[in-house]
């Protein structure tokens, strides 16, 4: 049901077909772990029922005053993490171009250093004792959204011999449908590793990967104080109700 | 040239990675004291209407070993069908339960646990009931883009033979992959992500 007092009339409509040549496909081989995780057998279509048009709300009660500020919400009282300070912001938007409210972002990453606080990393640079690597927030009416961390170091990783990932940012990603949901990851303006990485590189379209790449943004920096980068995300777009045919009593 | 459709297109999927738990359950992967309790993590409460009902899932790769490292998320309707969504138009779902849950598989087992309801049925776009059923959501390292699929029960046999969605299944061996089987108050669901017992995996 909508909710109580809201003015606005939720929409409905299917959501566009997503474009299975535009992400990468299952089966990158480049990128090792891929490759036994890969399902190689025929995706089944067919058009969005309820189970896929419905998803679940998050309100902004569940957030914590430091939950959009990685900088300090594992930090000592006082103390903060080490790192090139910088802002990451924008919107979230549709096929269509228009913002979507209300939307979930979790984003997780590695500290300064390229190293993660999980007991599978092994990697030789140290952990910050200020620096856990988890935040989220919700976007505002507009699809906007912005919080605070530290730019995450690139790091090698057992894949080839000498793999690196580009720094990046992990998103996850919860639209008004299940259907929308989205994992995907941030990388940043001007990084050679990008074009080196077997994960990007599963990407066929040079266009799809410079959609996550955000872009450094002076007009947002803190002067003295953090840097800025844009990160836009596109959800799938809705098709419109106007002449879908419907069956009697829905 | 004709005019600009003017639309953008969707942000490509990348793979969720081995540390997904930093992000999505950070006290699993003992990170606490940024968040209360990882989200979706409990999904019932003593209020909630419907017949308990525990999930237990495994993901498997194309050898047959359970992914240790993988983040399965559900979504269903409540006990009479109804979604607990804004774009749910047939009425107010039950508001202590809402729905949707996420759990980590085990670093050791592979075995993730959901405790929950069995879902009442929701109709297909025609109006045709479609039977009980829960969307799965399947993240993990290796897997470039979110696996989509659904769990049916082994106990709504005549629901499950005039599910819309079952009976698009061409190769009518694959159905069973879709549908977890009962042990008491337990449904245990396998999913294959490739190989000859490869689940069924939706583009919707």
């Amino acid at each position: 049901m909508a909710e109580p007092g809201s003015n606005r009339t939720p929409e409905t409509g299917a959501f566009f077909q997503r474009d299975r040549q535009w992400h990468p496909p299952a089966f990158t081989p480049n990128y090792k772990s891929s490759v036994l995780r890969s399902p190689q057998k025929a995706l089944l279509s067919f058009d969005n029922t309820l189970s896929e048009l419905t998803g679940p709300v998050f309100g902004h009660a569940m957030l914590g005053e430091l939950d959009n500020d990685l900088i300090h919400n594992f930090a000592k009282p006082g103390e903060s993490a080490i790192g090139e300070r910088i802002i990451v912001h924008g919107r979230v938007l549709d096929e269509r171009g228009k913002g979507v409210p209300g939307v979930l972002l979790e984003f997780w990453q590695a500290n300064a250093g390229g190293r993660y606080r999980h007991k599978k990393d092994g990697y030789l640079a140290p952990l910050d004792p200020n620096f856990g690597g988890c935040g989220r927030t919700i976007t505002g009416e507009d699809g906007s959204y912005a919080f605070r961390t530290v730019r995450p170091g690139p790091y090698p990783w057992p894949n080839g011999p000498n793999d690196w990932r580009p720094a990046h940012i992990h998103f996850s990603v919860f639209g008004h449908g299940f259907a929308q949901r989205l994992i995907t990851q941030m990388y940043f303006e001007g990084d050679p590793l990008i074009w080196r990485c077997p994960i990007v590189g599963g990407i066929r379209d040079k266009a799809a990967v410079e959609a996550l790449i955000a872009a450094l943004d002076m007009q947002s920096t803190i002067p003295m104080d953090a840097l800025a980068y844009k990160f836009d995300i596109v959800l799938r777009g809705r098709r419109s109700t106007l002449f879908e045919n419907r069956p009697e009593g829905n | 040239m004709a005019q600009s459709l003017d639309r953008l297109k969707e942000s490509p999927s990348q793979t969720a990675g081995p540390y997904v738990h930093i992000g999505l359950t950070p006290n699993f992967c003992g990170i606490g004291g940024v968040y209360k309790n990882d989200l979706g993590s409990v999904m019932v409460n003593e209020q909630a209407k419907g017949e308990r009902i525990e999930l237990r899932i495994r993901v498997l790769d194309g050898t047959g070993t359970p992914l240790k490292d993988a983040l399965v998320e559900i979504w269903q309707a409540d006990a009479s069908g109804l979604y607990n969504s804004p774009t749910e138009l047939r009425g107010a779902a039950d508001p202590n339960f809402q729905g949707w849950g996420r759990q980590p598989t085990d670093m050791e087992t592979g075995v993730c646990v959901f405790k929950t309801i069995k879902p009442g049925r929701v109709p297909f776009r025609d109006g045709r009931l479609m039977a009980p059923h829960i969307t799965l959501w399947i993240v993990a390292r290796g897997i470039n883009v979110g696996l989509h699929t659904r769990l049916y029960f082994s106990d709504e046999e005549k629901a499950n033979a005039e599910d819309p969605i079952l009976a698009r299944v061409e190769h009518r061996v694959r159905v069973p992959t879709l549908i977890a089987g009962r042990q008491g108050d337990t449904y245990v669901f396998d999913v294959h992500l490739q190989g000859e017992k490869e689940t069924v995996f939706f583009d919707s």
